[in-house]
């Protein structure tokens, strides 16, 4: 009973056309672009003053002693252990947060402007207080990458759920569906690829919320090794826990991206990014 | 049985346009039958109050005033008695097709082998027994309707109520799904109410025509037309066929009756 009309425009669609010249790949374009970067960095940040600038070269010979001294690791454990324990927190927290708060009209009304003006607070401003209720360690370093990561997760999770198409919701009314089960199967899947961007976005605000934590506290970590090396005019050695933070970020932005590409598949496939 | 009455069924809305409210009177006052086993098409301009009819009859939205009786109850909510078909199909794009059909299925309650089994039952109906594991994305729009009748169909509603079901397709998957849904009828004998605002789609399917004019019937007229109907090509052919479609026309035009 398929009509042949239908058959062969989802053929069409979903063949790859082997007659088309294929594209450079991303990684290649990305790739290049990161070589070029560190050419130009290493060619112009020799001719500056090592106290003010540094340059690839000596930034990697840095990277190679701090990671035979052991310096490096032990300041990796101790940033990371924080850092994931607070940003699993915010997704855990953060999300059936959104979802509450984008699917109840109360909790809209009772708790919206909280989340809304958490997002604005100035953290940097309020660890001084958290020290005091947390004291010096782990727990404070916890509370500040958790209270950074939080809003982001949690407001996109909200909007997410306001952005759900009302016919969406419509079907599973017609079909009897309780309100749980809308939530459930309907706003809640709906609502993933709002959710991944979410965590995505709270992944760098988690990071700097990290060194921010270990500025103020007991000095430890990478950002330790940032500090003590700057008060040294050390600034190869500086320049080494900076970079290894941005490649975790880009290294997690990555992770999440293919955890997304898992459990929605289907939003790759709509935006017709799944083809590339 | 499958019986849908109107009873004085009337509908207003409250819009605010630049801080004036404004009410609109979507139904007034609609009474009309739709026998068991019957198909009636509601039909007038957009604006006429015929998909507002539809889903106070589903129960998505209330009515202001009168009420629905569907076998011989009254619509208070949504109802596993009504099926429901929407104008875009809304499948919900992260499930398969076969998963869609599950879907309201498992909102009746039904689980375990039968569910896969009633499932496979009507998406063979349709003829999308091929394609039950490929998402929405990855159907057609023609494809994607089937799944949405046999998602409709298959919680084995009396009714089904369709919210032009066929307007956002091509003339020729139109033309298709609309001997389908004749077929369909022939095996399974639902009553059917559907919205259109396509003449020639109401007098094809309908077995009476129901004319709609702000929020009010205009008229009522029955298709001279016998069942089955198999092939819709020879019936665009006969006299029957275009005088209906003429009256119609008329009434939607210019409110005026043809004698």
């Amino acid at each position: 009973m398929v009509d042949v009309a239908d058959r062969n425009k989802v053929m069409t669609t979903s063949a790859t056309e082997p007659a088309e010249r294929k594209p450079l790949p991303r990684w290649v374009i990305t790739l290049a672009s990161v070589v070029a970067v560190i050419i130009l960095w290493e060619i112009f940040g020799r001719r500056v003053n090592p106290v003010f600038g540094s340059y690839p070269s000596a930034i990697a010979v840095a990277f190679w002693e701090l990671a035979l001294s052991g310096q490096l690791w032990t300041a990796l454990y101790e940033s990371l252990r924080p850092f994931l324990l607070g940003y699993a927190l915010a997704i855990l927290i953060g999300v059936p947060l959104g979802l509450l708060i984008g699917g109840f009209r109360v909790a809209e009304a009772a708790l919206g402007i909280y989340i809304t003006a958490g997002y604005a607070m100035p953290l940097v401003a309020l660890v001084p207080l958290l020290i005091l209720w947390l004291g010096l360690g782990f727990a404070v370093k916890v509370a500040v990458v958790f209270l950074m990561a939080l809003f982001p997760i949690c407001i996109n999770t909200w909007l997410g759920v306001v952005a759900v198409p009302k016919t969406l919701i419509e079907v599973g009314k017609s079909f009897v569906a309780p309100e749980t089960v809308i939530l459930r199967r309907i706003v809640l899947p709906a609502t993933l690829p709002y959710i991944m961007a979410g965590i995505r976005l709270a992944v760098g605000r988690a990071v700097v919320a990290m060194v921010i934590a270990e500025f103020f506290t007991t000095i430890s970590g990478l950002g330790a090794v940032i500090i003590n090396s700057a008060n040294n005019f050390d600034t190869a050695t500086m320049f080494v826990p900076i970079i290894i933070l941005m490649v975790m970020a880009i290294g997690l932005n990555w992770l999440i991206g293919f955890v997304e590409r898992k459990v929605a598949p289907w939003q790759a496939e709509i935006a017709g990014r799944d083809r590339e | 049985m499958g019986e849908v009455t109107f009873l004085d069924v009337s509908k207003r809305f409250s819009l605010r346009v630049d801080g004036e409210v404004h009410h609109v009177q979507a139904l007034d006052r609609v009474n009309f039958t739709v026998m068991d086993g019957e198909i009636v098409a509601l039909i007038g301009p957009s604006g006429c109050g015929k998909t507002t009819a539809l889903r106070v009859a589903m129960g998505l939205d209330p009515a202001s005033g009168g009420r629905v009786i569907v076998d011989g109850r009254e619509v208070t909510g949504c109802g596993h008695d009504r099926g429901m078909v929407f104008q875009h199909a809304e499948l919900l794009p992260w499930l398969s097709a076969a998963q869609n059909v599950m879907f309201g299925l498992e909102m009746k309650g039904i689980r375990g082998a039968t569910l896969r089994e009633i499932a496979e039952k009507y998406l063979n109906l349709v003829g999308l027994t091929d394609s039950q594991n490929r998402r929405p994305h990855q159907l057609s729009g023609g494809m994607k309707q089937r799944v949405g009748i046999a998602r409709a169909l298959a919680i084995d509603p009396k009714v089904l109520l369709m919210d032009e079901p066929f307007g956002a397709l091509d003339a020729q998957t139109r033309e298709t799904l609309q001997g389908e849904l004749l077929a369909i009828h022939g095996r399974t004998g639902k009553t059917i109410l559907f919205v259109t605002h396509d003449l020639d789609e109401a007098v094809l399917i309908a077995d009476r025509i129901v004319v709609m004019k702000n929020g009010r019937v205009q008229e009522i007229m029955n298709v001279p037309l016998k069942r089955p109907r198999p092939d819709l090509g020879v019936v665009r052919g006969t006299t029957e066929f275009a005088e209906t479609r003429y009256k119609v026309w008329r009434a939607i035009h210019d409110g005026a009756t043809v004698h």
